[in-house]
């Protein structure tokens, strides 16, 4: 067992930190760091930034895709640094979710006229999962694609599809039959965004903001090339997918910077005449998540130990999907309660870009309730912790 | 002993729930709170006409002598209904602090037409660095002749817009953080030097910052004794605490049903998520946090109406511990066993949400409440 970084370990460490200091756009760091709501371009800024050094923005991918080929202790350094930086997270729907099913379920054709545009960010991804009528039993899905000589004739509705009204394509899963296990009748789609018959409707969350849609679709034409894998094999491929995703959520250098931004937060704001971090109750409330975030990263990092000796990720992306999001969730709770009162005022514009007027209360003050509320989704997206605490109690424990 | 509701009370009950009911669903609400001041002056005359702005208040001054736990059927009824009027700024804290620290003639003046709904009151007693400490008071009253000049900023303070008139407290003398020293002054809101910058609140309702630049009052604004205002203070922020309790109950009440009723008819898995004992479990949990906290409302509203001591801090404080613990019991639970649609804008329960969760900062959070509980 060892915890230190070997000397080209470190190396690259530093050559990340030097990186991301001269060429992550400031503006980009500031609103992140204030918890404002970022754009399109954003994202597609900095990921054309990563792709062009030598293909960070795909850290898991190989380099025969045009991926880095990092070791996981590269790429757990590399997340390490970025959210030290308090980097733009990218977008994992094209880089993270849809490209390894594309590697290992894809044909030649598919690899070679998507894989190019998701690195270079010229594309934007989103995920057509869940229905209205198909949440955590995401089997019993019924968006319906209806073969016809060349093509897929779909009609149905997908929802809570983050980022819709930006994306380009959808990769989606379709029923193509009826079979006796619901399982069984399920393909995976990609779907042009600008086909006739695709509608994007908004859908507003708690927090006030649009970040996530309800995606119409009424007899959209879908080329059959754009099935990936067999018919009746999406939801082997979905399952596949859905574990690089859990693990993606946990986001432990996230949390690390959010527990840092929340003693800074604590260190400033005075109670009774002394600064809040001093109060012996905000203090231990604090440190019962930094302990929880420690066990979470150590056990992010023997997941990644496993994983570096050749096994697919298992049962355990559950656990981190769980305990990540949890300790996600009691910092947003932490934050706010850090400025009292002050997380009562509601400014819409202050959560956006270019608001210029002076803050009410602590700078920032506005973002943290809105945030608390909204980060109530991250125990519900992904498959929602009471389904990843029955894969656990099934393929754990054998129950 | 006697934990029944009077028929007095079962009656006004009936009558707020048919308002609420006919009056004030929720896409109402919604309108209301999003526009112009943020609530309708028709519903405030409405309440005067129903009386439930003299609930309170002794009879002498045109209320109905209920007291405190008068308090507890309007304010469940406010919580079940997200209702965005001010009777939290303006009864419980503007009519009570005048009720207990106002001359005779400031009571007669005010309290008749704060409970015909000719006159509104808020009171501004947060500060930017106060956070929950009542004694932290750095906004200045300085005594020059027969006047007061007011100077400071207070935060925070609910339904300061449309209010007549201000309550604020002021340090007349002593340091900061001592007990003694601390006043209040009534003050016009369109006195001299006094502005404020308008604001909604997460939960729909509204409040302001507000500026006093040298505003100068009369010695007759001066509400109580000089120096001598904190036990005032501290009685009508528990007073105000124990009716945001029983406005809790109401919040939660709701969230409980309509967690249960969704959980009842969402099919997953070809049958009611609800027959799942793990969802069962949690609206039990939320159910059994319901009750106990309509019992801790009963027995803070009860104290309050005693008198000052220990045991009103006990109690009060103790609601409070619930009221904040609801929010993760109730409010958190109640958007997770919703799922997506919990923490959308559209549907009502992210709303209730949102009120709890204010409430727990509310006077005190959970953290301020436990410790206070535990010195009383």
């Amino acid at each position: 067992m060892d915890l230190n970084y070997s000397p080209e370990e470190k190396a690259f460490q530093l050559e990340v930190r030097d990186f991301l200091k001269e060429n992550y756009p400031k503006d980009i760091q500031e609103k992140v760091a204030k918890g404002i709501a970022l754009k399109k371009d954003d994202y597609v800024r900095w990921q054309k930034i990563l792709a062009n050094k030598d293909g960070w923005v795909a850290p898991g991918w190989p380099a025969e895709y045009g991926g880095p080929g990092w070791t996981p202790v590269q790429k757990y350094i590399f997340d390490e640094e970025c959210g030290a930086a308090n980097c733009l997270r990218t977008v994992a729907f094209g880089l993270v979710m849809l490209a390894p099913v594309l590697m290992k379920f894809g044909t030649v054709e598919q690899r070679e006229k998507y894989l190019g545009d998701i690195l270079n960010s010229d594309v934007w991804w989103c995920q057509g999962y869940s229905e209205p009528n198909a949440g955590s039993d995401l089997a019993s899905l019924q968006t319906k694609a209806e073969r016809n000589g060349d093509h897929y004739i779909v009609n149905g509705s997908k929802t809570w599809t983050t980022h819709g009204h930006y994306a380009d394509m959808m990769f989606t899963l379709v029923r193509t039959s009826q079979e006796d296990r619901k399982q069984k009748g399920i393909s995976f789609l990609l779907i042009d965004m600008t086909s006739p018959g695709v509608t994007t409707t908004p859908i507003i969350t708690v927090d006030g903001m649009h970040v996530v849609n309800q995606i119409f679709l009424e007899d959209v034409k879908v080329p059959v090339e754009n099935l990936v894998g067999q018919e009746g094999e999406g939801w082997s491929i979905a399952k596949s997918l859905l574990m690089h995703e859990r693990t993606y959520i946990a986001q432990v250098p996230r949390s690390k910077k959010q527990i840092v931004r929340l003693k800074e937060l604590a260190s400033k704001e005075r109670y009774n005449g002394k600064p809040l971090i001093e109060d012996a109750n905000f203090k231990a409330k604090i440190s019962a998540v930094e302990i929880e975030l420690m066990a979470l990263e150590m056990t992010n990092m023997r997941v990644l130990s496993k994983l570096s000796s050749g096994d697919a990720p298992g049962a355990e992306s559950s656990l981190l999907k769980v305990k990540g999001t949890e300790v996600q969730q009691a910092i947003t709770a932490l934050l706010m309660e850090a400025v009292g009162y002050f997380g009562m005022p509601y400014v819409k514009e202050s959560m956006t870009e270019g608001w210029q007027e002076a803050p009410i209360g602590p700078e920032e003050a506005s973002v943290l309730a809105p945030h608390y509320l909204d980060w109530r989704k991250s125990s519900i997206y992904g498959g929602s912790n009471e389904i990843q605490k029955n894969i656990m109690a099934k393929a754990v424990l054998g129950f | 002993m006697n934990l029944e509701f009077t028929e007095e009370m079962v009656m006004l009950q009936d009558s707020v729930n048919k308002f609420l009911q006919n009056e004030y669903d929720f896409e109402t609400r919604q309108g209301l709170s999003k526009t112009g001041v943020g609530y309708s002056e028709d519903n405030w005359q409405n309440f005067a006409d129903m009386g439930l702005l003299g609930i309170p208040f002794e009879e002498q001054y045109g209320g109905f002598g209920f007291g405190q736990t008068g308090l507890i059927v309007v304010m469940e009824a406010i919580g079940k209904g997200l209702v965005v009027e001010p009777y939290l700024a303006s009864v419980v804290l503007g009519g009570l602090l005048i009720q207990r620290a106002g001359s005779e003639e400031q009571k007669e003046a005010i309290l008749p037409e704060l409970i015909g709904g000719n006159l509104k009151l808020a009171f501004a007693y947060v500060e930017r660095q106060s956070r929950y400490n009542l004694t932290d008071v750095e906004f200045v009253a300085e005594k020059k002749a027969q006047q007061y000049c007011l100077s400071g900023s207070k935060s925070v303070v609910f339904n300061a817009e449309t209010a007549d008139k201000i309550i604020v407290s002021a340090r007349t003398s002593g340091d900061n953080f001592t007990e003694s020293g601390i006043s209040l002054f009534i003050v016009d809101k369109k006195a001299a030097g006094l502005s404020s910058r308008d604001y909604q609140t997460v939960d729909g309702l509204r409040a302001s910052e507000l500026t006093f630049d040298n505003v100068m009052v009369d010695m007759d604004a001066l509400v109580g004794d000089v120096d001598g205002a904190f036990s005032d203070i501290e009685y009508v922020i528990d007073a105000a605490s124990a009716a945001i309790c029983a406005e809790g109950v109401g919040v939660v009440t709701q969230l409980r049903e309509k967690t249960v009723e969704y959980l009842k008819t969402r099919k997953q898995f070809d049958q009611a998520i609800g027959n799942f004992q793990i969802l069962q479990h949690r609206c039990v949990d939320m159910f059994m946090t319901e009750e106990q906290m309509r019992s801790l409302s009963y027995l803070a509203a009860i104290k309050v109406a005693d008198g000052d001591g220990a045991e009103r801090t006990k109690s009060v404080s103790a609601a409070k511990v619930y009221l904040g613990d609801a929010r993760s019991i109730v409010g958190e639970q109640a958007a997770q066993l919703h799922g997506g649609i919990g923490v959308t804008d559209e549907l009502d329960v992210a709303h209730y949400v949102k009120r709890l969760t204010m409430m727990n900062a509310l006077f005190g959070d959970r953290d301020y409440h436990l410790q206070r509980f535990s010195e009383a």
